[in-house]
Formats: C-alpha cells, structure tokens, sequence
C-alpha cells in the first residue's frame, strides 16, 4: 500500500537529466492519482502520521482504513503523511475523491472513519468537521 | 456528487459558534426544508476557516461563494436568492479593503488566508517515507541546479541575498555564516544541523522532520557544496524516535538515488550525513557545546570566538543551522533571492513556523511571513482563547524569551521587533496564557526549567538562577518583601551580562519581562499576599460560608488532614493553618457553601 520501496533496488540518478526525467516520471504517476477523470478511479485517502497524530490514534486509524475499504470493495490508496498543522483536531485525514479537491477532516474516530466511508467516499456526501484550507502554498506564491 | 447538488459550509470554529453560527446553520436546515430542498442542498459545518475576524463565514460549493459576517438573519436572503434563483447576495460578500470590490470567489481571497507554508511546503502532502513523492515535490532540484550551474560563491550570495537568517533563535543571517565557513581554508569541514528542539512546548523541527526529511538532507548537501564540506552530521535528541526513524529511511533513499554518497549527480561532489543522538539536555542547542557533545565531550558551551566556522567539530570549520533554517534553502535556491526577499519584513525576510501551544482553541503547527501579528497569530489562526476566556499574555522563545501582553498583540513579529520589545523569536514556541494564570508562577516554572538545565559550568548561571528560583518560590508562597523584588531584578541583571552562554544570557528574561510587564502582580503577591488568578496554592484561603453550611460533613470527611471541624447540622469551620488547599472540600461540597479567596 504506502510501501513503494518493497526492498527494490532504487536505480542511481546519475546527472541533473536524469533528475528532471525522475520528476517527470513520478510527478505523473501521482498526477495519474490526482486528476484520473475516470469514474472508476482511485480515492486517496492521506493519513497525517506524526508524533501528534500517531499519540491520538492515527495508526488505528489507517489501519481501519485499509481494512475497511478493503472488506467493502472500495479502490483507494491510502497513505501517510508528516503533520497538516492541525494538531487540535488529530488524527487528521486527508480525502481525495477522483477528479475533486481534497478535503481535510479533523477528529476521525473509527465511527467518524466509518461515516467518511458511507456519506463521503461512497456518496459523495460531505461529514461534519471539515477543516478549511487556510494557508496559502509556494506553488500560488 | 451523487446526491446533493450544492454543499452549504458553515464554520463552526470557537469565533464563528460566538457570534451565532449554529443558529445559521438551523436556519440554513429550516428554510431547506420549507422549501422541500433538503434533499438537494447539503448543509454542514466545518472546523475553523482562520478568518474569525470576519466571522461567522458560510461557503456555498461548488461555486466556492464565500460570505462574511453572517447572521442568522441573512439565511433566508441567502437561500432565496443565492440557493434559488442563483445570484450571489453581494452586500454579505468580503469587500477588498484595498479598492472596495467584492470578491466572490474564495479562490481569489488568497489574502484572508495569513499563512505561507516554505519550510512546512510538504508536511503533510507528501509520505515522508517515500523519496519520490518528494521528488514530484521538487526535492532535489535545488541541489542539482546548484550543482551543474552554480559555482559555490554563487549558492552563497543567493543565501545572503535572500536575508535568511537562523531560525534556530539566534536570527543571525545565514548566508553570512555559510561565507564564514566557506572562506577557512581546511583539508576536513563539516555541516551540522542542529535538531534538538529543547523548548517547551516548541515542536516545528520534529513536524519538518517528520514530514519532510529530505528537505534537511538536500539543503545540508547544499550548504556543503558552498562551504567545501563533504560530511554533515544531524545531531537530534533521542526523544525523537519518529524523527529518527523517517530520517534514516530518507539517508537511505536518498543514498540509493545518489543524493548522498560519491559523485552527486555526475559533479564529482561528494556528501555523506551521519546521525547524532542528543541525550536531551537543553544546553545542547547551544552550538558550542552541541558540537562538544557530539565530541563525546560533556555538554557545555565554550566562550565564542573561536566560532565554529573556524574551530568546530573536531576543531576543523562547521556550519550549524536548525532544521527549519534548512528547510527554507532549497526553494530559496529553486524561486531565487529575490522571491523569498519579497517574503516577510524588511530586516526578516521569509516565514516563520510556529507552535501554538497553551490556552488557544487551535493548538498546532502553523506558518506566518515574517510581519504578521501577534494579534492575527492569536485571535484569526489561533481561533482565539479557549472557553471564551480573557487574553492575557503570550510566551515566546522559551525560557529564553519573554512574555507579550496585549499592547503588543498589534506588533508585526520580527526578530528585532520582537526583541525591541523584550521578548525575542526564540525557535518558536508559542504558550498562550489567560486571566486564570498567574505570571509569578509563570516565571517559576521557566526558572524551574533552566536551573535543571544549567550545565553548572559558570556560576552566575548555576548559583544564580538557582537563587532567582528561590526568590520567585518565596514569592509565590506569600513570604516575599519588597527588597526581594529589587534582589530579583538585580541579581537578573547580573545573571544577563555575566553568564558565559546564551542559556544564561536569557533565562532570567521571563523574570524581567513579567516583571516589567505585571508589576502589579508582583505587588499583590508581596503586599497582599493574594494571587487573583488563584495559582499560586499557599495563598488561597478556602472559607465556608456558615450561612450556606448545612453541617453535613461531606467536607470534613474528605478533608485528608483533618482542617474542618464541627457539629452535625452545624457550619463547619476550616483552621487555615492547618489546611493545605487540596480543593478536596471545594469539590465535594454540595450546597457551594465553600469559597476560595
């Protein structure tokens, strides 16, 4: 799932060519999961997994996620990630859903893990407790 | 959207709820049902958009409508007219204050949002355990253009050029530092980064290295190609275990990629990082006596100079910067001097990561140019004081710095402003207090913190805060007279100019800013013999009202050193000489008969 390194043997990147190319490569894997306008699609699910998060229950919460999206057929990647900042409300989610801006949600338990899963992800319904984006990133700078 | 047509967001952060955002979103519920909507229309609420100012917000998706300063009122206008009939309600939208337009599209209001990630770019976005994630994030690229097209002089006067300067707490300009190193001459030099975070309540470096190691290892490379050193060394505590582990997975990444090791990238640089494990004693930030621990020497600072850009590591040239300093160099090689310049103040350029931490509703990691205000950190990203509670101070810089108070909520936070109003930047850490705390326990516990952690080396530092410590004791215990406040301030000011390191340079400055700034605190603590905000245990008196009193017993029962005395049926009484102000009668007592002065 998270672990693309599965003690394969990385090939060295040998010249700043090479770098570009590598971005290239794997700027468009990702973009593959960001912006697949097919319906089939994955949903990415990004678990925020730092001290903080992993203290509130973030391990179980990933956990739940890759359990139960497996149980209920559900294509998704989930993964994790550094701290969102949202230390307030950890564990923090971050959901994805083909073709649509992620949404940030704050406080997930397995109830409200579960809820994500049948309102949101299967819906297209959104659940109580967004968290609003509210920093600008360098990319807009 | 399988059902619902349109999504309603109504911010439920601790501002907007104040000024009646759950009465918005009843509404909103209401009038969809009136007019048989509630099946197309989804209403919901939303943590904290950090823009309480101009609260309650609502936010119609997906045309992303953003409306400022509802009221339960406008709920109907906003369903008739926006919901139904699709045009926007102008007089709720955010007017510019800069040309008077309303601005409709959230995505244009780019300015309501007051915080900048750079150091924190991919916390949080990427898998930190995953090199190529970062790579699609840019990582790397730096280091390779600097490599190929730049000479090391050139990485230099981009650093210098950019005004970056330490974040570590210090704020002394980078570049400047890296040219330094750079210019003595040796057969061996060293990068160091200093990863431990000592601050209480300072978590910023921990984030980034957790969340993006590989900004730290490709800057460190950076800073070795520019200052001619191949070895760099990350001296982090060992209470990071997380930090730790995700570092080691990126060296290891990275080492396979050919970003550490021999010839990076065909250039013929060579750069390898070796981790070093800090046993957590605070004076290890210090970068003289960092550089003795890794020595396997004890930990203590030595006088500067020789500052280690001369004699360091192995007394051979280091440079040592913090982690979120680190952070910062990459893109500022990748977007250029003059973009991060652009950043931030005058004198600061850049961002700032800060830990909120204490009476804040929104407790976290966040990142501000350099400039933004107390009073926006607090009250707009902060969400304001928990419970609704009062404002009263703000700790900055640890046990370094000093506290600020509301007249200085509207000072831009720079390096110098902060110092200028004596406090300083410190590497982060933010403790928000309010009325319920007491600044003479404050400065206690502060001064708790650093007699533990003095190394004992010179005497102002190890006998002298030990006595401020004892000063502030008597204090808070009521026994204080007014000469001990002049043997405070004093003895503070002779700790300050005498003290050999930066630990002691600054610890007793919470004492003299909460001196300077909660004079009357003190008073009341010496003549009074009163805490008003009820911390300081050894001066509350409990007393029981024997109006109030039933004589039940409840309270002389669990009172565990027996101070409460009386008939049944009759008022108690508590002999305050014998009482030890355990709260143990307050709680349990069921008719509020007792008080606490």
């Amino acid at each position: 799932m998270s672990k693309i390194f599965g003690g394969i043997k990385m090939a060295k990147i040998k010249s700043l060519a090479d770098l570009k190319k590598k971005q290239d490569e794997v700027r468009s894997k990702l973009n593959l999961r960001d912006k697949a306008d097919n319906p089939e699609s994955l949903v990415q699910i990004k678990v925020a997994m730092a001290t903080c998060g992993i203290a509130s229950g973030a391990k179980e919460i990933m956990e739940f996620f890759v359990n139960e999206l497996g149980k209920r057929n559900i294509d998704a990647v989930v993964t994790q990630t550094g701290c969102m900042g949202y230390c307030y409300a950890e564990p923090t989610i971050e959901v994805q859903l083909p073709g649509q801006e992620p949404v940030v949600y704050g406080y997930v338990d397995s109830k409200k893990a579960d809820k994500i899963i049948e309102l949101y992800i299967k819906k297209g319904e959104l659940v109580d407790g967004i968290i609003p984006q509210n920093y600008e990133t360098i990319d807009n700078k | 959207m399988a059902n619902y047509k349109m999504h309603i967001l109504v911010c439920g952060g601790t501002g907007c709820r104040a000024s009646q955002s759950e009465m918005i979103l009843d509404n909103l519920k209401t009038e969809l049902e009136t007019k048989g909507l509630s099946d197309e229309i989804q209403v919901i609420q939303t943590g904290c958009f950090g823009f309480c100012e101009k609260g309650p917000i609502v936010k119609i998706m997906p045309d992303n409508t953003f409306y400022v300063e509802v009221t339960p009122e406008d709920v109907k206008e906003i369903i008739d007219e926006h919901i139904i009939k699709g045009r926007r309600v102008n007089r709720l939208l955010y007017v510019n204050p800069d040309n008077q337009e309303h601005i409709a599209d959230s995505k244009h209001m780019g300015f309501y949002k007051k915080q900048l990630r750079i150091a924190l770019r991919n916390c949080g976005f990427i898998d930190p355990e995953n090199i190529d994630e970062a790579i699609a994030k840019d990582a790397y690229q730096a280091l390779g253009k600097a490599l190929v097209e730049m000479s090391p002089d050139q990485v230099i006067a981009v650093m210098k050029d950019s005004g970056l300067r330490g974040r570590g707490g210090g704020g002394f300009p980078a570049g400047l530092k890296w040219e330094f190193a750079a210019k003595n001459a040796s057969d061996q030099k060293y990068v160091v980064c200093n990863a431990d975070e000592g601050d209480p309540g300072a978590f910023m470096d921990r984030s980034i290295l957790e969340g993006d190691p590989h900004s730290v290892l490709e800057a460190m490379a950076l800073c070795g190609y520019s200052t001619g050193a191949n070895k760099g060394l990350i001296y982090i505590r060992a209470e990071y275990p997380l930090a730790i582990e995700r570092l080691k997975i990126a060296m290891k990444q990275a080492e396979e990629y050919g970003f550490l090791g021999k010839d990076i990238l065909g250039s013929g640089f060579d750069f390898e990082i070796e981790l070093r494990y800090g046993a957590g004693a605070f004076v290890c930030g210090e970068e003289t006596a960092l550089i003795h621990s890794m020595e396997g020497e004890r930990g203590e600072p030595t006088v500067k100079p020789p500052f280690p850009a001369e004699s360091g590591y192995l007394k051979k040239p280091t440079n040592v910067n913090n982690v979120e300093t680190f952070a910062n160099v990459p893109v500022i090689l990748l977007k250029g001097a003059e973009w991060y310049k652009s950043i931030g103040t005058e004198k600061s350029s850049g961002t700032k990561v800060f830990a909120l931490a204490g009476k804040i509703n929104n407790v976290g990691l966040i990142e501000v140019p350099m400039g933004t205000t107390l009073r926006e950190v607090i009250f707009e990203i902060g969400g304001g004081i928990k419970d609704g509670k009062k404002f009263k101070a703000v700790q900055t810089g640890g046990p370094s710095g000093g506290c600020l108070t509301e007249k200085h909520l509207d000072t831009p936070i720079d390096f110098d402003n902060l110092i200028a109003v004596g406090s300083m930047m410190g590497s982060g850490g933010m403790i928000v207090m309010d009325e319920d705390d007491c600044m003479v326990s404050m400065a206690k516990f502060y001064l708790e913190f650093t007699v533990e952690e003095s190394c004992g080396k010179c005497s102002p530092c190890r006998i002298g805060n030990k006595r401020l410590y004892e000063l502030l004791t008597k204090i808070t215990e009521g026994k204080g007279t007014m000469e001990d406040l002049d043997l405070l301030r004093n003895l503070s000011e002779v700790i300050k100019d005498t003290s050999l390191c930066g630990l002691g340079q600054t610890s007793p400055n919470p004492v003299l800013s909460t001196m300077s700034n909660f004079w009357d605190e003190y008073i009341e603590h010496v003549t009074d013999k009163k805490c008003s905000a009820g911390q300081c245990a050894a001066l509350k008196q409990y007393i029981i009202d024997p109006e109030a009193c039933v004589g039940c017993t409840a309270c002389a029962r669990v009172c565990p050193v027996n101070a409460i005395s009386g008939e049944r049926k009759m008022p108690h009484e508590i002999n305050q000489d014998i009482c030890i102000k355990c709260n143990a009668c307050f709680e349990k007592c069921k008719f509020n008969a007792i008080s606490i002065n």
